[in-house]
């Protein structure tokens, strides 16, 4: 749910990264943190277990620039992919403006890819929302690795509605600002078109 | 989809407003305002040296968190939280369902006294908000996202 400030000029915005465990959510805001200029972005927050895996969320607050004298803010969050922690991933689903499923890539991967996309689709009508309206943007991750599916598999399997969808290389940046700034655009452009 | 927050320059003043004089009867060190969703809405007092926008996003973590807790248990939510640290202490409650009013203090202040002017100002707040989201629902309101072209938002991506 985006929030608009009159008296700061402000557009806020939430996006979330959704996907199944170890497909490369976090790495993608890692990424996005790293390579973004000090003033345009926030401190990243990581709420993880101690072997690193996300227990809660990942929190990145990003500057995009002004639109009409009004600076666009947005927040990333990504979910815990692990399978148990549905109930976390609901909560950070509260919300939501845009979505980004992230993919992994490989073959052995396609189920839990499935099952997550599914699980997204029932955890966002749970709070009213409708996959197949919300902004929504698909990146296949691990493009580098060798047991990868087609793209075309993966489009066919994963996005049937055919949303924009990028191939990524999160941990090098591949596809990282591409699938970013898509899912900005199309959340923007939603904003407008609820005016 | 849910329209989202909307907040106009009368509407923050008041809520800065009381959020200032929060801060001041309950002796607090910080006072600030998120909605549920995560989006700081205003903070006063000492706040300059505080992250804020992570604080913003944490606290709303955190009272989705127990309003989960909350509902496993049969309840429908926590309405208020504390929680007590060695030198500071943080006090949250939702305000009209809507928002949560998060109170810093130390030993200089209370949890009585910081509860007893949290009840007193979660009613005028709860009051503008209730103002806030009739003027949202008055036809006829534009919002400023309504004059943006595409252009504009291509533009934001071009660099």
């Amino acid at each position: 749910m985006s929030f608009i400030n009159y008296s700061s000029r402000e557009i806020n915005c939430k996006i979330v990264y959704y996907g199944p465990g170890l497909c490369g959510k976090t790495t993608n805001l890692q990424y996005v943190y790293a390579r973004t200029s000090p003033e345009a972005k926030g401190k990243m927050i990581s709420l993880a277990t101690e072997t690193e895996r996300t227990l809660f969320f990942d929190f990145l607050p990003l500057s995009l620039g002004e639109i009409r004298g009004f600076k666009t803010r947005f927040h990333l969050y990504t979910v815990p992919g692990q399978v148990f922690y549905d109930a976390s991933r609901k909560l950070i689903l509260k919300g939501v403006d845009g979505v980004v499923f992230v993919a992994d890539s490989q073959i052995e991967r396609m189920e839990a890819n499935l099952e997550s996309v599914e699980n997204l689709r029932i955890n966002l009508s749970e709070q009213g929302y409708d996959l197949n309206r919300i902004p929504y943007v698909v990146q296949y991750n691990k493009r580098d690795l060798p047991n990868v599916a087609t793209v075309d598999e993966l489009h066919r399997l994963l996005n049937p509605r055919g949303v924009p969808e990028f191939q990524a290389v999160a941990p090098t940046g591949v596809g990282v600002f591409d699938t970013l700034k898509q899912v900005a655009k199309l959340v923007l452009t939603e904003l407008k078109r609820g005016a | 989809m849910n329209p989202g927050l909307v907040m106009y320059e009368e509407e923050f003043r008041k809520i800065s407003g009381i959020c200032d004089r929060l801060m001041r009867d309950a002796g607090a060190k910080v006072v600030f305002l998120v909605d549920k969703n995560g989006q700081l809405i205003s903070a006063s007092g000492a706040s300059q040296n505080l992250d804020t926008t992570s604080l913003a996003s944490l606290t709303a973590g955190n009272v989705a968190a127990m309003g989960g807790l909350a509902k496993l248990i049969g309840e429908n939510e926590f309405p208020s939280q504390f929680h007590e640290g060695e030198r500071e202490s943080i006090h949250m409650s939702i305000v009209g369902g809507k928002v949560v009013l998060v109170v810093i203090f130390d030993a200089r202040s209370s949890l009585g006294l910081v509860r007893l002017r949290v009840k007193k100002a979660s009613e005028e707040l709860a009051r503008v908000f209730e103002q806030l989201s009739r003027r949202q629902s008055t036809p006829g309101v534009r919002s400023p996202l309504a004059e943006i072209t595409d252009d504009d938002i291509d533009n934001l991506f071009s660099a």
